[in-house]
């Protein structure tokens, strides 16, 4: 790149995301970022989607760089523009998303002075990104941007912000290339420790009860890590499970995956965490709603455990064998190390827990009552998946109960295909996300799996939706409740739903057509494949009503405060008085 | 239990000087809520522009880990010296104290400070300011003898501290810590 001539700021904004090899942008113009939008317009290197709200914008660039591998990016306006995104930034920060989120900002001299719609971005947003900046000097733009570039996608992912003020978008000044700029010092490392991986490999051989443990961070380390993940599995024959960030990384119709694990995952992902002799944790963090009761997790097992970040080993539980490094890279390494040693698994000591695992499968956790005349929730995705299992599909959800049913029975063959907010539960996350899924996949399925309380929170995305020709699917497993909030009530509360009924929802099918989507609605079990199979033959955007048994609760399920083993199978069974400290628990 | 007890740690953090680096740190002890016992900083390369960050805290051995971790994890953080388990350290203080008195308390002010090699850099005929610096517990224990004699104010720096011997930073990181980085050293980028 050469400095031919002297370039804005904001020229040379629209000119550094494109040479990060950004083509989609999501965003909503304002005062403060006039120039950036002025520069948009006079090229066609990128393409502006006008979301219609921020929330959707930067939820929208998650589901573009969840469904891509490739970094998320949106531009806002100084003050509500970036405080809207807040909420997205956290997200983006739990789960370990690569998001480049521009705002505007007031000018330099007015900062400090409570100006027209200025707020301390980079203070706001401080704690909620993985890194941040306020851009001072035109100079100093590009090589900013591609280092937020560099810092979003490199080690563990992460949203950064880059606060860009109207006078320094305003400012001609240089700009520095891609291949000019770095971080200074921010060098995660790529590659585990040879000695530990040999240690590591040792124990994985010598293993009598194994389990792979597996989460987000093959997903964010890419497709090679998953292939490299199912490679490992199928050569060792061990069992695995995933977390419900790691579905996708492994097979999700193999014989050897146990279904998700947690406070909603498989009875036997559960018990197998419980008694296995060796957990291999790859990507995974030993979150609360993995663990359960900490001092009863996994207490006779031996623990490795990968991940990029050091700062998630021994955090919450202490492991035995820590490995930092890039998960595509220590498995490549454990693979190489396995084969050089020619180890095998011991076949028989393998058999017998197999043996253990079929007791426990055959328990078939995911039961639930069918029905002639109402529609199961459950039901409704069985049918869900039985129409898109083999198809070229993406999957999102909103937060609740839905949510998890969707975890348990759709099954996910590749990564990327599952979208859903983890770590921080975030209602309104899943239609936004369809839709930066589908601008990134134009031709393929995408469904936001939803809640109809959820769906109320980003629905004016559905107006985005149709003015770029969306064809997203909205599947909404609509039990008038907050579901997840009143089976807590129902748990922790003696019954008592407060504020967890919507007396007043809108009819979703008018509200379909009022935005001008297609509206359907599948009241009773007979109706549901009609109108699953309309849904998804229809070549325009969808909303799906679909009503379910208000009463359903999610099941399996471990108990706030309880342990793996303390598992409640369905609603006949006893359920264990819940402990003060799991009542303080969310 | 060795791994339920409670100990202040010195930890340095070597760190870019660039707006926001304290207000990070200062956040990720505040928003994870680790503790705080004094925190002292100043730039001390201008040329690379590096600040040294001195931060006592104090926690069982894993929450120490994790704070060791949770700063390396930062983007501007480039090293992170835990000095108490590193062996062999100095710590100083520099300390202001404001006495006020006659008479009898104005003499023994005096020669208490003289015994604690404490110099008055400021005297009227009725209050002295004293300098001094030395370890966390002398200055505490200069500070306790003064107030029955008319202890008026004291300013003082909090830890600064730096370990012994003719190793520098760049090879003292935390030999227990995967996590921590040293980029002091010319470090080649591992993969892309
Ligand atoms: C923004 C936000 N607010 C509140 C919550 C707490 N919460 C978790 S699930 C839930 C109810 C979701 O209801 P719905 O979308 O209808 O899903 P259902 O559980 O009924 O399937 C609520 C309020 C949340 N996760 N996110
Ligand atoms: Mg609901």
């Amino acid at each position: 790149m050469s400095e031919a001539h002297e370039l804005n700021g904001a020229e040379i904004v629209i000119k550094a995301l494109a040479d990060e090899g950004v083509d989609i942008i999501f965003g909503y113009p304002g005062g403060a970022v006039l120039p950036i939008y002025d520069a948009i317009f006079s090229q066609n290197q990128i393409r502006h989607i006008l979301v219609r709200h921020e929330a959707g914008a930067i939820h929208a660039a998650e589901g573009y760089a969840r469904s891509t591998g490739k970094v998320g990016a949106l531009i806002v306006t100084s003050g509500p523009g970036a405080t809207n995104t807040v909420t997205g930034l956290t997200d983006a920060m739990m789960d370990s998303i690569p998001i480049v989120c521009l705002t505007g900002q007031v000018a330099t001299h007015l900062i400090g002075n409570d100006a027209f719609q200025e707020a301390d971005t980079v203070g706001i947003t401080r704690p909620c990104t993985k890194h941040n900046y306020l851009v001072r000097d035109v100079n100093d733009v590009g090589r900013i941007i591609h280092e937020a570039f560099y810092v979003a996608r490199s080690g563990r992912p992460g949203p950064v912000v880059v606060d860009l003020p109207k006078d320094v978008q305003l400012a001609t000044g240089r700009y520095t290339s891609v291949r000019e700029a770095t971080h200074r010092t921010y060098r995660p490392q790529i590659k585990g420790s040879p000695d530990k991986i040999e240690a590591a490999v040792a124990m994985i051989a010598a293993a009598k009860r194994p389990l792979f443990y597996t989460g987000g961070g093959v997903i964010n380390s890419g497709r090679r890590a998953s292939e490299l993940l199912t490679e490992f599995v199928k050569l060792t024959g061990f069992p695995i499970t995933n977390t419900l960030m790691g579905l996708g990384s492994f097979p999700g119709s193999d014989q050897q995956f146990l279904g998700m694990v947690g406070m909603h995952g498989f009875y036997e992902a559960n018990l197998a965490m419980s008694e296995c002799d060796v957990m291999i944790a790859v990507g995974a963090r030993f979150d609360d709603r993995v663990t359960g009761r900490l001092n009863a997790f996994a207490k006779n097992s031996k623990k490795i455990h990968i991940d990029i970040d050091p700062s998630s080993i021994n955090k919450n539980v202490s492991v035995d064998i820590g490995i930092v490094g890039d998960v595509g890279s220590v498995l490549d390494d454990m693979l190489k190390v396995w084969r050089k040693k020619c180890y095998k698994p011991d076949a028989k000591a393998l058999k017998a827990w197999w043996g253990k695992i079929a007791g426990w499968r055959a328990r078939e956790c995911l039961r639930y009552r069918k029905s002639d005349d109402i529609i199961k929730p459950q039901f409704a995705l069985e049918r869900l998946y039985r129409h898109i299992k083999g198809r070229d599909a993406y999957i999102t959800t909103e937060v609740g109960q839905h949510q998890m049913w969707a975890a348990q029975f759709l099954r996910f063959e590749e990564p990327n295909r599952w979208m859903t907010s983890g770590g921080l539960g975030t209602m309104g996350y899943g239609l936004p996300a369809a839709m930066g899924v589908q601008v990134a996949h134009p031709d393929s399925l995408v469904i936001d799996v939803a809640g109809e309380a959820s769906i109320l929170m980003n629905i004016q995305e559905l107006s985005t939706i149709i003015q770029y020709r969306l064809p997203v699917k909205v599947f909404i497993l609509n039990n008038h409740y907050m579901g997840m909030v009143r089976q807590w009530q129902e748990l922790l509360h003696g019954g008592r739903y407060a504020e967890t009924y919507m007396d007043a929802l809108p009819d979703f099918v008018k509200l379909a057509e009022a935005f001008g989507a297609v509206g359907l609605r599948a009241t009773a079990p007979g109706e549901l494949d009609d109108v699953i199979e309309q849904m998804i033959s229809t070549p325009h955007p969808v909303v799906a009503d679909i009503v379910v048994d208000p009463d359903e609760n999610c099941f399996p399920m471990i108990s706030s405060g309880a342990a793996h083993y303390d598992m409640i199978l369905g609603p006949e069974d006893k359920r264990p008085e819940v402990s003060a400290e799991g009542k303080m628990l969310v | 239990m060795l791994d339920s007890i409670v100990r202040n740690h010195t930890l340095a953090v070597l760190v870019d000087n660039e707006a926001g680096v304290l207000a990070r740190v200062i956040g990720l002890f505040s928003g994870r809520g680790y503790n705080i016992e004094s925190l002292t900083v100043a730039e001390v390369d201008a040329e690379k522009k590096l600040s040294r960050i001195t931060v006592v805290t104090k926690g069982t051995p894993m929450v120490i880990e994790q704070i060791k971790n949770q700063l390396g994890r930062l983007v501007p953080v480039h090293a992170v010296q835990d000095l108490t388990t590193d062996g062999p350290h100095v710590t100083r203080e520099l300390a202001l104290i404001k006495v006020k008195g006659n008479g009898e308390n104005r003499v023994e002010s005096l020669r208490l400070a003289d015994v604690f090699r404490a110099r008055a850099v400021d005297s009227t005929t009725h209050s002295f300011v004293f300098e001094m610096t030395g370890s966390t517990e002398k200055i505490d224990a200069f500070i306790e003898l003064m107030r029955p004699l008319g202890l008026v104010e004291v300013s003082r720096t909090g830890a600064v501290a730096i370990r012994r011997g003719a190793v520098g930073f760049e090879r003292g990181v935390s030999a227990s810590n995967a996590a921590t980085k040293s980029p002091l050293r010319k470090r080649k980028r591992v993969n892309a």
